[in-house]
């Protein structure tokens, strides 16, 4: 498994991608007004596969377009997953891509409890003016104690900043600009593999990255000891992103124990623990038990950035609500942190979407509702853990190879990482019609009961048949 | 409440894009339009600076003295060099059109220039059709890209149609141009956050593969825009019903605005104020660009607890028959002996 990879990617110009506009690319004269000539782009497009950039110069003072050797982007490889599910026209096909869960009968789930939030919220008949630039106080506040517990020491000696940002991506590319802006020449090291998302918001975000080894392909469980070591050989003051709980893709999560070892690694080196937090809740059903990990450094008194998102265990997905906290080691800085997040928000967005915040806020500040949102997340966590159980009763109870899958029931959260590789993925797509990415990652949420034997047949086909 | 494609809510973004070229327009009809939903104008902004400078690496935005605060830190944290172009001239709190036109004939052929397409803020002077009609050309000769900021389509004249005039002109003229609009104001979505960026191109073909690149910069920004707002837009603007009720609304707003101008100018007049009061009634939108020196705000503040940016900006949407009377006095305090 590959191991450490510095990468920056960077949009320079390379002499060899750019593209002059030259006369001859003029087909005839150019006219303007109401039938505005249109020129072909056919020939003119060098580098459609590229991601740098192509220089275009103005030699001439006439209305080209500047947008001429534009190449066409990449699809997303997760969002697009569902593009291509629903572009699918089988009858068995079977969307297991992005992670948003689905009920038994496949589909969205909107929780009762925010229904329940949003009529309150149209009776009361709240304005919509603009939020300041931190988000809705409320909203910080509910979710930081939600994070670290109401009672927990930083937040009553005012050492966490916290600012409403645009779900987990958001939230996380507040946190690289803030890193970029002060921390010039530190890095980032994410797993192997992480959420693909990730490493375009550090690139974006100009904030070089490597990678910690994580996922053990032999056992498909954790390369613990891979990971200390590349957390230990970082240089000091390294910022270490990990993932709360619910691990995205692999679902592996480092146990209570191994949890502490890398608190100590991490504390050792001086590095600075970055969280997303994007499962708190979904993953073993209890939002106190999920945010272990990351009360666990805090509780050690290290300096911690965590990214939340309520896009899974709120089912907000579409509305964008998450937040960034930086835990510091005193209020003045807190303040300090907070005040610079708002300006790197500002210009932005400005201030964040109201309304998924209101709904957390309602959410959280009403004890019944609070209650209700309890039961309704164990339910979806419950569902998931059932369907995980499922598939493996299927795939071993049908599988005669003797190969040990028990590693599906040690996963945990709403992904599975199969083991498959790119080939065996792109089979459970072309013969199966069952959508998942490439990197082996199935979202169980997107399966129901009735649905395991099917997967089961095509894993095992998809894992014995091609290579 | 499942995500919205990177590109958020199509419809929002079909409807918005009647709105600001015309309901019949050939370019939507042509699907030469790149666009994308966007968090409110700053997100449109933002997304078009980023992508000024992924494509555009060496160029610069000319943006106008005056101009919103928050365009100087867009495009910065964008990584775009400024440079800027006269706008505002103070002696008249008029339009300083020669110095405009000067400085978009010298700025080097092909430049990007960031305009204000109505209610030009912090100034609310706009320059007039004629004078939109020369800028246009002038751009043109010059090859310069226009940015339109609008944020108050709409909101400016009561009128939408009329206050897309000057995006209007310039796509007769055959500008490829960017527009960045907002539903802040004009539907008092501001908390929402719901924007549009959209980018004219030259065939349906660069269209997509421009829209995939603005994409390609949302998904580490955000991945998805918000949903909530979007629904409210495209529900407003795709039910006929709904939008007639949405434009006189808009207009009941826009003339409350522009009546409080009449009488905050009424009243000044009135008070035997020796200094000239007409820019008032001739600036347009939300923001009265009042003439009167940090020095003088700071008067307001301390001796008449009258809350307005130091550079002299009234948000006349602050304004009420109950309180105009008391604001035209306290200006009028604090000027008269200036």
């Amino acid at each position: 498994m590959a191991s450490s990879v510095l990468s920056v990617a960077s949009y320079t110009i390379s002499p060899s991608a750019s593209l002059w506009v030259h006369d001859s690319h003029n087909k005839g004269k150019l006219k303007f007004g109401s039938n505005g000539l249109r020129f072909s782009t056919e020939g003119i497009n060098t580098f459609s596969n590229s991601r740098s950039s192509g220089r275009i110069s103005m030699a001439v003072a006439v209305n080209v377009s500047r947008f001429e050797g534009i190449p066409m982007a990449p699809p997303d490889p997760i969002l697009g997953v569902s593009e291509a599910f629903k572009a699918d026209t089988s009858n068995v096909k079977l969307n297991l891509g992005v992670g948003a869960y689905r009920t038994e009968e496949l589909q969205p789930y909107v929780l009762n409890v925010v229904k329940k939030a949003e009529n309150l919220m149209l009776e009361r008949g709240e304005n919509k003016e603009y939020l300041p630039i931190e988000g809705l106080a409320a909203f910080n506040k509910a979710t930081a104690e939600l994070l670290l517990g109401a009672d927990n020491p930083a937040i009553k000696q005012q050492r966490v900043a916290t600012v409403q940002g645009l779900s987990g991506t958001g939230s996380l590319r507040l946190g690289a600009a803030l890193i970029e802006r002060y921390f010039p020449g530190a890095k980032v090291l994410i797993s192997n593999p992480t959420w693909g998302n990730h490493k375009n918001i550090f690139n974006d975000a100009r904030v070089p990255w490597s990678e910690y080894r994580y996922y053990d392909p032999k056992t498909v469980g954790l390369d613990f000891e891979g990971m200390i070591e590349d957390i230990k050989s970082a240089p000091e003051g390294t910022f270490v992103l990990l993932h709360g709980c619910a691990h995205n893709p692999t679902g592996i999560d480092p146990t209570p124990e191994q949890w502490e070892k890398i608190a100590d690694v991490v504390q050792q080196k001086n590095h600075i623990p970055f969280f997303d937090v994007a499962y708190q809740g979904f993953a073993s059903g209890s939002l106190d038990e999920d945010a272990a990990s990351v009360r666990l450094f805090v509780s050690r008194g290290m300096e911690v950035l965590v990214a939340q998102s309520y896009s899974k265990n709120l089912g907000l997905y579409a509305e964008r609500v998450g937040a960034i906290n930086v835990i510091s080691s005193s209020p003045e800085s807190a303040a300090r942190v907070k005040s610079q997040l708002k300006r790197l928000a500002r210009p932005m967005y400005s201030n964040p979407p109201v309304h998924g915040a209101r709904i957390v806020a309602n959410i959280v500040g009403t004890p019944a509702l609070f209650d209700e949102w309890k039961a309704e997340m164990e339910m979806m966590a419950g569902r998931i853990k059932n369907v995980r159980q499922a598939l493996y009763d299927s795939i071993s109870s049908k599988d005669k190879s003797g190969k040990d899958w028990s590693f599906i029931l040690k996963q945990i959260g709403m992904f599975s990482f199969t083991g498959l590789n790119k080939n065996q993925s792109d089979n459970m797509t072309n013969k199966w019609h069952i959508y998942m990415t490439k990197d082996g990652r199935i979202s169980l949420a997107g399966l129901s009961l009735a649905k395991c034997e099917y997967l089961a047949d095509a894993i095992i086909d998809s894992y014995h048949n091609v290579s | 409440m499942e995500y919205l494609p990177m590109g958020g809510s199509i419809k929002m973004v079909e409807e918005s894009l009647k709105l600001a070229y015309g309901d019949n327009s050939e370019f939507i009809n042509d699907k030469r339009i790149a666009a994308v939903q966007a968090l409110s104008g700053t997100g449109a902004c933002r997304l078009f600076a980023a992508f000024q400078q992924r494509f555009h690496p060496n160029t610069q935005i000319y943006i106008p003295v005056p101009t919103w605060a928050n365009h100087h830190n867009i495009w910065r944290d964008s990584g775009v060099p400024l440079k800027t172009f006269r706008y505002y001239h103070p002696e008249s709190r008029g339009l300083d059109f020669s110095g405009l036109m000067d400085d978009i004939k010298n700025a080097p052929d092909g430049s990007f220039f960031l305009l204000h397409a109505c209610a030009h803020n912090p100034t609310g002077v706009d320059p007039s059709e004629e004078q939109w009609r020369e800028i246009s050309s002038q751009m043109k000769a010059k090859g310069h890209f226009p940015f339109f900021d609008m944020a108050y389509q709409g909101f400016a004249s009561g009128n939408p149609e009329r206050d897309a005039k000057a995006i209007r002109i310039f796509l007769d003229d055959g500008h490829l141009l960017g527009l960045a609009q907002s539903y802040a104001k004009n539907m008092g979505l501001y908390g929402q956050r719901v924007g549009c960026l959209s980018l004219l191109c030259e065939d349906e073909k660069q269209a997509v593969a421009v829209k995939s690149q603005l994409q390609l910069i949302a998904r580490p920004m955000y991945s998805n825009p918000p949903l909530h707002g979007a629904l409210v837009v495209s529900t407003v603007l795709g039910d006929p019903e709904l939008k007639t009720l949405w434009l006189k609304e808009v207009k009941v707003m826009a003339d409350r605005i522009i009546g409080m101008r009449a009488t905050l100018r009424e009243n000044l007049e009135n008070l035997g104020s020796p200094l000239p009061w007409q820019h008032i009634t001739n600036q347009i939108g939300m923001f009265c660009y009042s003439g009167m020196t940090p020095e003088q705000v700071d008067r307001l503040t301390n001796e008449f607890h009258i809350y307005m940016t130091r550079n002299g900006r009234i948000s006349m949407a602050g304004l009420n028959t109950g309180n105009v009377g008391y604001v035209a006095n306290a200006i009028n305090e604090v000027t008269k002996s200036a």
